[in-house]
């Protein structure tokens, strides 16, 4: 009902449009838009860039994992709030702090990677990492430890225990978290259209082009399509491998399979990895943004721009003050978040079932599939679409447009993939007979779900719950259609900024950017406490 | 290993349930458990069917422990899950005191399961585990907590309320698995190879423990295993299973000393 209703219908009635011309239907837009060379080479683009980015991201991803999830460490916990605020952060403010770095005169400047795909490669990788670490660790800490002892045990050495025992065990996690990274890469828009500049593009930043600069829907919407078939086909793929690999995992629910860092081949290995990762990928364009923004509009440092976050910006290129904005993004991101929740982890459910029939389990396959669509469509396509239909939503006289409701709805969609992801692998690694003895001892379904599956599933749900929130703190794209002046959210507020002429807007933008950072990195740290690092019984 | 002795008096309530006896008990009617062949194959249509269970008739009275006895594959655990009510009939009925069950839900049969591994929720102490099946029927806390002490000490682990079941020993954990299940007084009580998890020294140990156990709580249970000592030493009859069908039910000496067919005799050996 909710995706239809908030995604399906606007994302339908906007794909109408590329086919239907004066109420007749009509298909030259495809032959017309699929016989340019440019629309193959921005297929290609999104492709390269999105294989390249997932491959990466897995690669640097997983000895972060590791490191995090199944050692332990004084400031584990800030290390892992730290992870993850390049997920959240705007897309718009990494494209600048990359950008900063690129330029030619900028710290990585001799790597020539200004407006190429290595560079938008590399801003992906920052972005998407904490997908990779969050969702594999996740299911990695819970992995029963015996399995890699008893191979050990039966003379595998290190490496053969990794490759035979603990990566199979990965596989659900890592086709989980491949898939979500995959997606958006290929819909990434903020980052491309900042680092990218003039020379390079996606079908993505395509569609925007044609829908915003040349009002060209029909060609908008042909390229809409395409990016459903790319976003479609990756999803089959994903489905499939993962229905093939996901076995009923032995999972422990205490910490036990965390142990203290040790000085072995491996833990050095992976300490070396992490701290390459972090320093290389996260601390210098993160620190880099942090020192600029400490430097006034007149050069010198101190917190001018901090001090002008109480403003609504040099000759008044806001219509409410920054602080207001974040209160905004606050309120809606709670709302957004909730939402998600609800619809998020009912869906997870749903997919978590493995019914007896044919047609049900088929029904589960395609639910499952029907809910990450939306990570596969841009964000853009998304608010654009809310924008054209929801002031009949399906017929109904109630002009959604002008409700509160709509940016936190709007921002809902973008996130519930993520909770449902993040719920799923939990829920489908239960072993079923676990909730059957729950059944002969009297449970009713609804027992079964209150104290076996929702304890089980509590610590991913403490998880999802600061995606949520943390994506929606930071969303962009929908919310920017969407968005009544006097709401503005600060990622808007910062694009404002960034738009517009002068020193001390720029600057205000920088701190503004730091401080969603840091707000960011606060939730973050606060669903891990969510979802409860003390050992003990209890939940 | 069990303390007894003293104990009895905290087991009353464990057992004061069970004394009436009489009635029918379970009665299995011709049940036939089919599974479909290649499950999980999204897009391919699949008709073929595997018949786990076929036409399988058996009877267990109140009070009584039934064996059933047979080779991997043979239909046992199948069996089992139908009885439950875990896996659907594709015929025949089950029936406890002489009431139809096909339709009424698992929670609603008052029949205890048990697996071989046990299936303790990992997200609860030993003492809660046990509790469970109590929660779900509203038993007053205090009588709840004095319940599983019981439970517990039955089984011989009194005092291990508040350990974590990753820190129990494999037999702890069939023992906490047995408590929790006769925590809320099953009428009957299934057992999936509950011990073929454990060594073979305590295995022997524990079948007679639960024989114990079964009997002085008045549980009537079915039994799966294949081990044939295991069957003996717990069962007043045993069964046997092979190719999905039952072949004889006696009790253990008569299945010893005059088995119906030649396939029985083969496969108890000499
Ligand atoms: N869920 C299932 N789907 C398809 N076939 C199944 C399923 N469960 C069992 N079978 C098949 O049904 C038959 C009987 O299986 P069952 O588990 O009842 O045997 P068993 O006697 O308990 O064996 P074991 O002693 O190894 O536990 C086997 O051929 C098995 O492959
Ligand atoms: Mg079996």
């Amino acid at each position: 009902m909710f995706v239809g209703l908030f995604f399906a219908w606007p994302v339908a009635m906007l794909v109408a449009r590329g086919f239907v011309a004066d109420g007749a239907l009509d298909l030259t837009g495809f032959a017309d838009v699929l016989g340019r060379p440019r629309t193959w080479r921005l297929v290609g683009l999104t492709l390269a860039q999105s294989f390249l980015g997932t491959g990466f991201a897995l690669v640097a991803g997983l000895p972060v994992a590791f490191l995090l999830y199944r050692r332990t460490f004084p400031g584990r916990g800030l290390l892992r709030g730290l992870v993850t605020v390049p997920f959240v952060l705007p897309t718009v403010v990494v494209g600048v702090a990359f950008r900063s770095l690129f330029v030619p005169d900028g710290a990585l400047g001799f790597l020539g990677l200004e407006e190429t795909l290595g560079g938008i490669v590399v801003a992906l990788v920052f972005f998407n990492l904490a997908v990779v670490v969050r969702t594999v660790g996740g299911l990695w800490e819970r992995l029963d430890p015996r399995t890699e002892q008893a191979a050990a045990a039966l003379g595998a050495s290190p490496g053969r225990v990794w490759w035979t025992v603990t990566l199979p065990s990965l596989a659900p996690a890592l086709v989980s978290a491949a898939s979500v990274v995959f997606l958006f890469c290929a819909t990434a828009f903020g980052v491309v259209m900042v680092l990218g500049g003039a020379r390079y593009g996606t079908v993505e930043t395509e569609i925007w082009v044609r829908t915003t600069q040349f009002l060209d829907l029909r060609s908008a919407a042909v390229l809409s399509i395409l990016q459903l078939v790319v976003v479609a086909t990756a999803l089959a793929v994903s489905a499939r491998t993962r229905s093939r690999r996901e076995a009923a995992l032995h999972l422990v629910s205490d910490r036990t399979s965390a142990v203290p860092l040790r000085r072995s081949r491996g833990d050095v290995a992976a300490v070396a990895a992490t701290a390459a990762v972090v320093g290389g990928l996260i601390l210098l364009p993160l620190g880099g943004l942090a020192l600029r923004s400490f430097r006034g509009p007149d050069g010198r440092l101190g917190l001018a721009n901090y001090a002008a976050l109480g403003t609504t910006g040099e000759r008044g290129a806001l219509t409410v003050t920054v602080w207001e904005a974040l209160g905004n993004s606050l309120r809606t991101a709670a709302w957004a978040c909730a939402i998600a929740l609800v619809v998020g982890g009912l869906v997870a459910l749903l997919a978590s079932r493995r019914p007896r029939g044919t047609g049900a389990r088929r029904a589960v396959s395609l639910l499952d599939g029907l809910f990450m669509l939306p990570l596969g469509v841009s964000a853009v396509t998304v608010g654009f679409g809310f924008l054209v239909t929801l002031d009949q939503p399906l017929g109904v006289e109630y002009d959604l447009r002008t409700s509160p409701a709509l940016v936190p709805i709007a921002q809902a969609v973008v996130a519930v993939p993520l909770v449902t992801r993040t719920v799923l692998p939990v829920l489908r690694a239960i072993d079923p007979r676990l909730r059957e003895v729950a059944g002969t001892l009297g449970a009713g379904p609804w027992a079964v779900l209150r104290t076996v599956d929702l304890p089980l599933a509590a610590r991913s749900l403490g998880l999802a719950v600061g995606f949520a929130f943390a994506v929606s703190l930071g969303e962009f794209g929908a919310t920017s259609f969407l968005v009544r002046p006097q709401s503005e959210t600060l990622p808007v507020v910062i694009f404002r900024l960034i738009g517009r002429p002068g020193a001390e807007n720029y600057g205000m933008a920088l701190a503004a950017s730091v401080v969603l950072a840091a707000l960011t990195a606060v939730v973050m740290m606060l669903a891990e406490r969510l979802r409860g690092d003390h050992g003990g019984g209890e939940f | 290993m069990i303390s007894r002795g003293s104990g009895t008096g905290s087991n009353d309530a464990v057992t004061a349930a069970r004394a009436d006896g009489g009635g029918a008990g379970l009665a299995v009617r011709d049940v036939v458990v089919r599974y479909a062949k290649a499950p999980g194959g999204l897009w391919r249509r699949t008709r073929a069917t595997t018949v786990a269970v076929d036409h399988v008739s058996l009877d267990v009275d109140q009070g009584e422990i039934v064996a059933l006895l047979g080779p991997s594959g043979c239909g046992k655990s199948s069996l089992l899950r139908a009885v439950a009510g875990l896996e659907p009939l594709a015929d025949g009925t089950v029936t406890w005191d002489d009431g139809d069950l096909t339709g009424v839900p698992v929670h609603r049969r008052q029949f205890g399961l048990m697996f071989q591994d046990g299936q303790l929720f990992p997200h609860r102490d030993a003492g809660r585990n046990v509790a469970y099946g109590l929660e779900a029927q509203h038993v007053p806390a205090p009588e709840r907590a004095e319940r599983v002490a019981g439970l517990l000490e039955l089984v011989g682990l009194a005092g291990y309320e508040r350990r974590r079941v990753a820190t129990l020993s494999g037999g702890e954990r069939q023992r906490v698995a047995l408590a929790r299940a006769l925590a809320p007084r099953p009428r009957l009580l299934l057992l999936d190879e509950p011990l073929s998890a454990l060594d073979r020294r305590l295995r022997e140990r524990l079948a007679a423990e639960v024989r114990r156990v079964l009997k002085e709580t008045g549980t009537t249970a079915l039994f799966v295993t294949h081990d044939h000592d295991e069957a003996f030493a717990v069962a007043d009859r045993v069964g046997v299973m092979s190719g999905g069908r039952l072949l004889q039910v006696a009790p253990p000496e008569e299945l010893r000393e005059k088995p119906a067919t030649a396939e029985v005799a083969e496969f108890l050996g000499p």
